[in-house]
C-alpha cells in the first residue's frame, strides 16, 4: 500500500511488496532506466540518497553528442540515444531547454584539418552527418571565430540541453507511468538471497525487487562493491568555467580537434581542450579540462588559465568577457572508456547502467532504453557485448 | 566644495563631483534606473550599494558594464541608460 | 599581461574596521602586510566616507576611525603596509609547502591583474544586508538599508524625499538617524522584532552602555522629527508600477505572520530595506576553513581565541566570525593582528594591558551581539508575504512560483533548486537570494535549513567576476605565446581585429546585455 506526500511515494510494509525493479541514482542515466522501465509497464523504485541530479549530472554541460566518438560501440549508442533524445522531446527534452544547435569542430592547423577529415569520413560511413566547413565559410556559421582558423566539420545532429531538468523531467515522466522516487534515501546495503542480489537495505528499511540497476555513476564502483563485483568506475576530474550572461554570441558547441584525442586518451594528467557553448539562459560554458585526481574537489587555478586561455583562441571576443563561477564535476570513467550496461552475471540480480564518462547525458536514453529492453526480454537492438559487466573479470573489489 | 565637472546621460549632460561614485551621480541627478533587465525587461538601479549585488550594473563609454556603486566618475565619460526615461 | 606582485608576511582582505586593526596591530610588531579591499578608501562601510563630509554627525564613532587612519598612513609612510584599495579579490589558496596567494583584480573600470604572495592572511571581508523577498522589491527605488547608508556616508546623496526604512535590527535607526540629519523626511521605520525585543537580557545590555546611549539617541532624533518608529511591522509591498510610490505596512506576530486588520499603506518615493546580515565566507570556505551555523542560524567561521581559523596560516576577524559590529571589528582585528606576528617571530603587536582589553571588549560586545541576534531573528513568516510571482532571485529573475516546481521536480535542497531554477546562478552568484532560496527549500520540506545546504550556498570558487583574458595571463610566464594576445587592460584596444571588425566588436560587447 503507497500514498503520496508531495513527490515522494512512501510505502508502508515495503518489504512484502517487490518491485521489478529498483535504481539506485536519480541521475540522468537512473532516471532514464526509471523512465523507460516504466513506459515498459514495470514497477519500478528510483533510489538517491541525495536530490535528483546530486552527482555528476549537476556538473554536466548537456552534451548531446556524436562528433567526439570515433566509429564503435559508444558511436553507435550516441546514434541510438539522439534519436531517442528527439523522442522525447515533448515530454522532456523541451522542458529540458534541448537545442538542435549542432556542433562544430575546428582544427587549429592544417594538420589537424586533415586529421579531422580523415575522422569525419569514418564517421560518415557509420552513420553520423558531417559537413566540411572552409575557412573562408567559418564565419557565417560563428561570426566571432579566430580569424586564422583553416577549416572545421560541423556535425548538425549533436544538441545541447540542460542536464539537470533533463533528469529532473525523466523521473517526473516515470513517475508519470507509475514510477515511485525516494529522494534523501541512502542505500547501505544490498539484499542477498545466496548469489542472488534481491533489493536493496535503506537507512529507513528494506525494499525488495527483482532487479537492482546501478545507475550511481562516479560511485558505481562502491556500490558494485556492494556485490562484492568489480566495476572499475574512477573519477576524472573536469572543470568549467561560466561566463556572465550575453548576448548571441556563439551559436553551436564550438571545440578544437584535440577534443577528441583526450576523451579517448587514458592519461592520468591534466588534459585540456577548448569547449565554448552558450547556454539558453545566456551564459558562455568554457571547458574541457581531464584529469584523474580522485575526488580532489580543490580547484585548480592553473586549469581555469588554461581553459580562459583557449577560449579567448577561439573566441577572441571573450577576452573581455567575465567568468562569474568555476565549478568542477568528476566524470565516471572505466579504462576502457565504454559505459557498463546490463546484467551482471557474477551477481544475479544486479544491473549496471554507468561509467558514461563525459557523455552521461547524451547517452542516458539509449542506456535506460537498453536496460528495458532486457528487463523485458526483448531484444535489445544494439549488441551489449562490449559493455558487458563481466569484462572486467572476476576479482573481488 | 569639491571640484565638479561633467558627464553625459544619454546624451543629456549631468553635472558630478570629483571622487564620486557613478551611481550617487546619477542618483543626485534624480535617474534611480539605468538598467533593462533581460528576461523581464524592468528596471534596476543601486540595490545593495557595496558591490555584492551587480544590480547596479552600468555601460560607460561602451564598455563591459562596471558596478555603479563602485565605479568613480571621470570627466566626459558616457553613461548609457536607456529606459526612456 | 604578468600581474604585478607582492610578497609580505601577512595579506589582509578588507580594510574595513578588523581588517585595518589587524593590518595595523601587525605592522606595529614589524610585519609587511598588504590591504586588499575592494572600496576606493579604506573604513569598510561603517566608516564609509567621501571626500569631503558637509552632514554633521553621520559618521559613527569617527575619532575611532581617525585614530586607526593616521597610524595606518603611517606605517604606509613607513613602507610596513602596502594599501591596495579598488581590488576586487577574487581567489585566496594555499600554496605548498605554506603560504597563500592572494589573486585580485585592480580597478573596477579596466581591470588589471594583481597577486600577492603573504605567509599568512587575515580575511576580514566584512558582511552584506540580509533580504528577504516580497512582492515589489526589484521596483527602482528600493534599496539595501545599507545602501542608503552607503549613499549618505560616501557621496552625501540621499535616495529620496521621502523614504521608508524598514527591516529589523538597530541598523534601521542608525540610517534612519543619518537620513534624518541629510535633511530628508523619513516617512516611518518599520522594524518587525516586537517592542520588548531586549526586554529578556537586560545584563548583557547594560554592560555595553555606550550602545544603549546610542540606541536612546536614535529614539531622541525620530522623536524630534515626529518620526513613526513601527514595531511588529512589516513592508509586505511595494506598489509601482515603474518605481517606488507606496508602501503596505502590516502588522506581524512574532513568526512573522500578518496580523489582519491593522495594515495601512504609506506613500514614499524609496524604501531602504533590510534583516540583519550575511557574513562574507566565500574566500574561507574555499580555503577549507571550518565552519558552523551560529545560534541564530548564520552560518559563520570558526576561530580560537587567537582569531585562528581551522586552517594553519588563516585567520579571521570581524564578521566572518559572527556578526557582531564594528568596535568587536576593531578588537578581533587587533587580536589576529597581534597572533600573527607572534606567529612570525615577532613581538610588540599588543602589549599586555591592551591585549587584555582587546579580549575583554570581545567577550563584552560577542555577548551583546548574541542578545541582538536574539532580539532580532528572521522567523519564516516572510513566507506568508510573498505571492507566486513575486521575485525571490533578483539576478536571474526567478520567481517563488519556479522555486515550487524546482522542489516539485525532485530538488531537496538549495543546491538542487539552484540546478533547476537558477536562483544564484546569475551575477551575485547567491550573496542576496541565497538565504531566502535555502529557507524557502526548507521550509518546503518541513525541516530546518542545514549548514551543508549554507554552505554550499556561500562556496565560490571564484569570489569576484574575472575577466577571461585576466584568467589567461595568469601562470608561470604570463605572457600567451601564438596567436591573437589576451585582452588589453586598456579600452578601446580589442585585440588583432581591424578596425572596421572594431565596430562589430563593440557592438557586440554593447550587445552583452548585463
Amino acid at each position: 500500500m503507497t500514498y503520496r506526500v508531495g513527490v515522494v511515494s512512501v510505502h508502508l510494509a515495503s518489504a512484502a511488496t517487490t518491485r521489478d525493479a529498483i535504481v539506485i541514482g536519480a541521475g540522468a542515466v537512473g532516471a532514464a532506466c526509471a523512465y523507460y522501465l516504466a513506459e515498459a509497464g514495470l514497477s519500478v523504485t528510483v533510489v538517491d540518497r541525495g536530490s535528483v541530479a546530486s552527482g555528476t549530472t549537476g556538473a554536466g554541460e548537456g552534451n548531446i553528442l556524436v562528433s567526439d566518438k570515433e566509429p564503435g560501440p559508444e558511436l553507435e549508442l550516441a546514434l541510438l540515444s539522439g534519436r531517442l533524445w528527439r523522442e522525447l522531446e515533448a515530454e522532456v527534452a523541451g522542458p529540458a531547454e534541448l537545442e538542435r544547435k549542432g556542433g562544430l569542430v575546428v582544427a587549429p592547423d592544417v594538420a589537424a584539418l586533415d586529421r579531422l577529415g580523415a575522422l569525419a569520413a569514418a564517421q560518415t560511413s557509420a552513420g553520423v552527418q558531417t559537413e566540411a566547413v572552409a575557412g573562408d565559410r567559418l564565419h557565417e556559421l560563428e561570426p566571432e571565430l579566430a580569424g586564422d582558423l583553416p577549416g572545421a566539420i560541423l556535425y548538425p545532429q549533436d544538441m545541447q540541453v540542460q542536464p539537470m531538468l533533463a533528469a529532473a523531467h525523466l523521473l517526473a515522466a516515470a513517475r508519470a507511468r507509475g514510477a515511485q522516487v525516494r529522494l534523501g534515501e541512502p542505500v547501505i546495503a544490498l539484499r542477498r538471497s545466496g548469489d542472488r542480489v534481491t533489493g536493496v537495505v535503506t537507512d529507513r528499511g528494506e525494499l525488495s525487487a527483482g532487479a537492482v540497476v546501478n545507475a550511481t555513476g562516479a560511485w558505481a564502483s562502491a556500490t558494485a562493491a556492494l556485490a562484492g563485483v568489480h566495476v572499475p568506475v574512477l573519477p576524472r576530474r573536469g572543470f568549467i568555467l561560466v561566463t556572465e550572461p550575453l548576448g548571441t554570441v556563439i551559436r553551436h558547441k564550438v571545440y578544437d580537434a584535440a577534443y577528441v584525442a583526450d576523451v579517448a586518451s587514458s592519461a592520468a594528467g591534466l588534459e585540456t581542450s577548448a569547449v565554448v557553448e552558450a547556454t539558453k539562459s545566456g551564459t558562455v560554458l568554457i571547458g574541457a579540462s581531464r584529469e584523474r585526481v580522485g575526488f580532489d574537489a580543490e580547484i585548480s587555478t592553473p586549469v581555469l588559465t588554461r581553459l580562459a586561455r583557449q577560449a579567448i583562441r577561439l573566441f577572441p571576443v571573450l577576452g573581455r568577457v567575465r567568468a562569474l563561477r568555476a565549478y568542477r564535476g568528476f566524470r565516471p570513467y572505466c579504462p576502457d572508456h565504454l559505459p557498463v550496461i546490463g546484467p551482471d552475471p557474477r551477481a544475479p540480480g544486479l544491473w549496471h547502467a554507468c561509467g558514461h564518462e563525459g557523455a552521461g547525458i547524451g547517452l542516458a536514453p539509449a542506456t535506460g532504453w537498453l536496460i528495458a529492453r532486457c528487463a523485458t526480454g526483448a531484444t535489445p537492438g544494439l549488441s551489449l557485448a562490449p559493455f558487458a559487466p563481466e569484462r572486467f573479470g572476476h576479482a573481488d573489489a | 566644495m569639491s571640484p565638479t565637472f561633467q558627464i553625459t546621460v544619454d546624451d543629456r549632460p549631468v553635472e558630478c563631483r570629483a571622487g564620486e561614485t557613478i551611481a550617487a551621480a546619477l542618483i543626485r541627478a534624480g535617474i534611480d534606473d539605468w538598467r533593462t533587465t533581460r528576461r523581464g525587461g524592468t528596471r534596476r538601479g543601486l540595490f545593495c550599494g557595496i558591490g555584492v549585488c551587480f544590480d547596479c550594473l552600468v555601460t560607460v563609454n561602451g564598455q563591459p558594464p562596471v558596478r555603479a556603486c563602485l565605479a568613480t566618475v571621470r570627466a566626459g565619460d558616457r553613461i548609457e541608460v536607456g529606459g526612456g526615461a | 599581461m604578468v600581474p604585478e606582485e607582492s610578497v609580505v608576511d601577512l595579506a589582509v582582505v578588507g580594510a574595513g574596521p578588523a581588517g585595518l586593526s589587524g593590518a595595523i596591530t601587525a605592522a606595529d610588531a614589524g610585519c609587511q602586510v598588504a590591504v586588499l579591499d575592494l572600496g576606493a578608501r579604506p573604513g569598510g562601510q561603517y566608516w564609509r566616507h567621501g571626500d569631503q563630509s558637509r552632514i554633521a554627525g553621520i559618521h559613527h564613532h569617527w575619532e575611532t576611525f581617525r585614530a586607526l587612519r593616521s597610524r595606518f598612513d603611517a606605517h604606509r609612510e613607513a613602507g610596513r603596509i602596502e594599501y591596495l584599495p579598488e581590488h576586487a579579490v577574487w581567489q585566496v589558496q594555499r600554496e605548498r609547502p605554506r603560504g597563500v596567494v592572494v589573486r585580485a583584480t585592480a580597478g573596477e573600470r579596466d581591470p588589471v591583474p594583481r597577486t600577492v604572495r603573504a605567509r599568512t592572511a587575515l580575511i576580514a571581508t566584512g558582511a552584506h544586508d540580509r533580504h528577504v523577498p516580497f512582492p515589489g522589491w526589484t521596483l527602482p527605488g528600493v534599496m539595501a538599508v545599507g545602501g542608503a547608508q552607503a549613499l549618505l556616508k560616501a557621496s552625501q546623496v540621499v535616495p529620496g524625499r521621502r523614504i521608508v526604512v524598514a527591516g529589523t535590527g538597530p541598523f534601521l535607526l542608525s540610517v534612519a538617524d543619518g537620513l534624518l540629519r541629510a535633511g530628508t523626511r523619513v516617512v516611518a521605520v518599520v522594524e518587525a522584532a516586537g517592542a520588548r525585543a531586549y526586554a529578556r537580557e537586560p545584563r548583557a545590555v547594560a554592560a555595553v552602555p555606550a550602545k544603549l546611549a546610542e540606541a536612546v539617541g536614535y529614539a531622541v532624533s525620530l522623536a524630534r522629527h515626529r518620526v513613526p518608529y513601527l514595531t511588529g511591522s512589516a513592508v509586505v509591498r511595494v506598489d509601482g508600477p515603474d518605481r517606488v510610490r507606496s508602501v503596505t505596512v502590516e502588522a506581524v506576530d512574532r513568526a512573522w505572520n500578518v496580523r489582519p486588520g491593522r495594515g495601512r499603506r504609506l506613500e514614499c518615493d524609496a524604501l531602504a530595506v533590510g534583516y540583519g546580515f550575511v557574513a562574507q565566507l566565500e574566500l574561507l570556505l574555499e580555503l577549507g576553513c571550518a565552519t558552523r551555523l551560529d545560534r541564530g542560524g548564520s552560518l559563520v567561521v570558526e576561530v580560537d581565541s587567537h582569531q585562528r581559523t581551522s586552517v594553519e596560516g588563516i585567520y579571521a576577524a570581524g564578521e566572518p566570525t559572527g556578526v557582531g559590529g564594528a568596535d568587536l571589528a576593531v578588537a578581533e582585528g587587533a587580536l589576529a593582528g597581534d597572533a600573527i606576528a607572534a606567529s612570525l617571530g615577532r613581538v610588540g603587536g599588543l602589549d599586555g594591558g591592551a591585549a587584555g582589553r582587546a579580549r575583554r571588549d570581545r567577550r563584552r560586545l560577542r555577548s551583546f551581539a548574541r542578545v541582538l541576534a536574539n532580539a532580532h531573528p528572521v522567523p519564516d513568516g516572510w513566507r506568508s508575504w510573498i505571492e507566486p510571482d513575486t521575485q525571490i532571485c533578483r539576478c536571474e529573475e526567478v520567481t517563488v512560483a519556479e522555486v515550487n516546481r524546482a522542489v516539485a521536480l525532485g530538488a531537496r535542497d538549495a543546491r538542487a533548486v539552484k540546478l533547476l531554477a537558477r536562483t544564484g546562478m546569475g551575477w551575485c552568484q547567491g550573496r542576496i537570494c541565497g538565504t531566502a532560496v535555502a529557507s524557502l527549500t526548507a521550509a518546503l520540506h518541513g525541516r530546518e535549513v542545514e549548514a551543508d545546504e549554507l554552505r554550499d550556498l556561500c562556496r565560490r570558487p571564484l569570489a569576484q567576476p574575472v575577466e577571461l583574458g585576466l584568467l589567461a595571463g595568469l601562470g608561470p610566464g604570463g605572457r600567451v605565446t601564438g596567436g591573437p594576445p589576451t585582452a588589453p587592460a586598456s579600452p578601446g584596444n580589442m585585440s588583432h581585429r581591424t578596425a572596421s571588425d572594431r565596430g562589430t566588436i563593440d557592438s557586440t560587447t554593447r550587445s552583452l546585455a548585463p
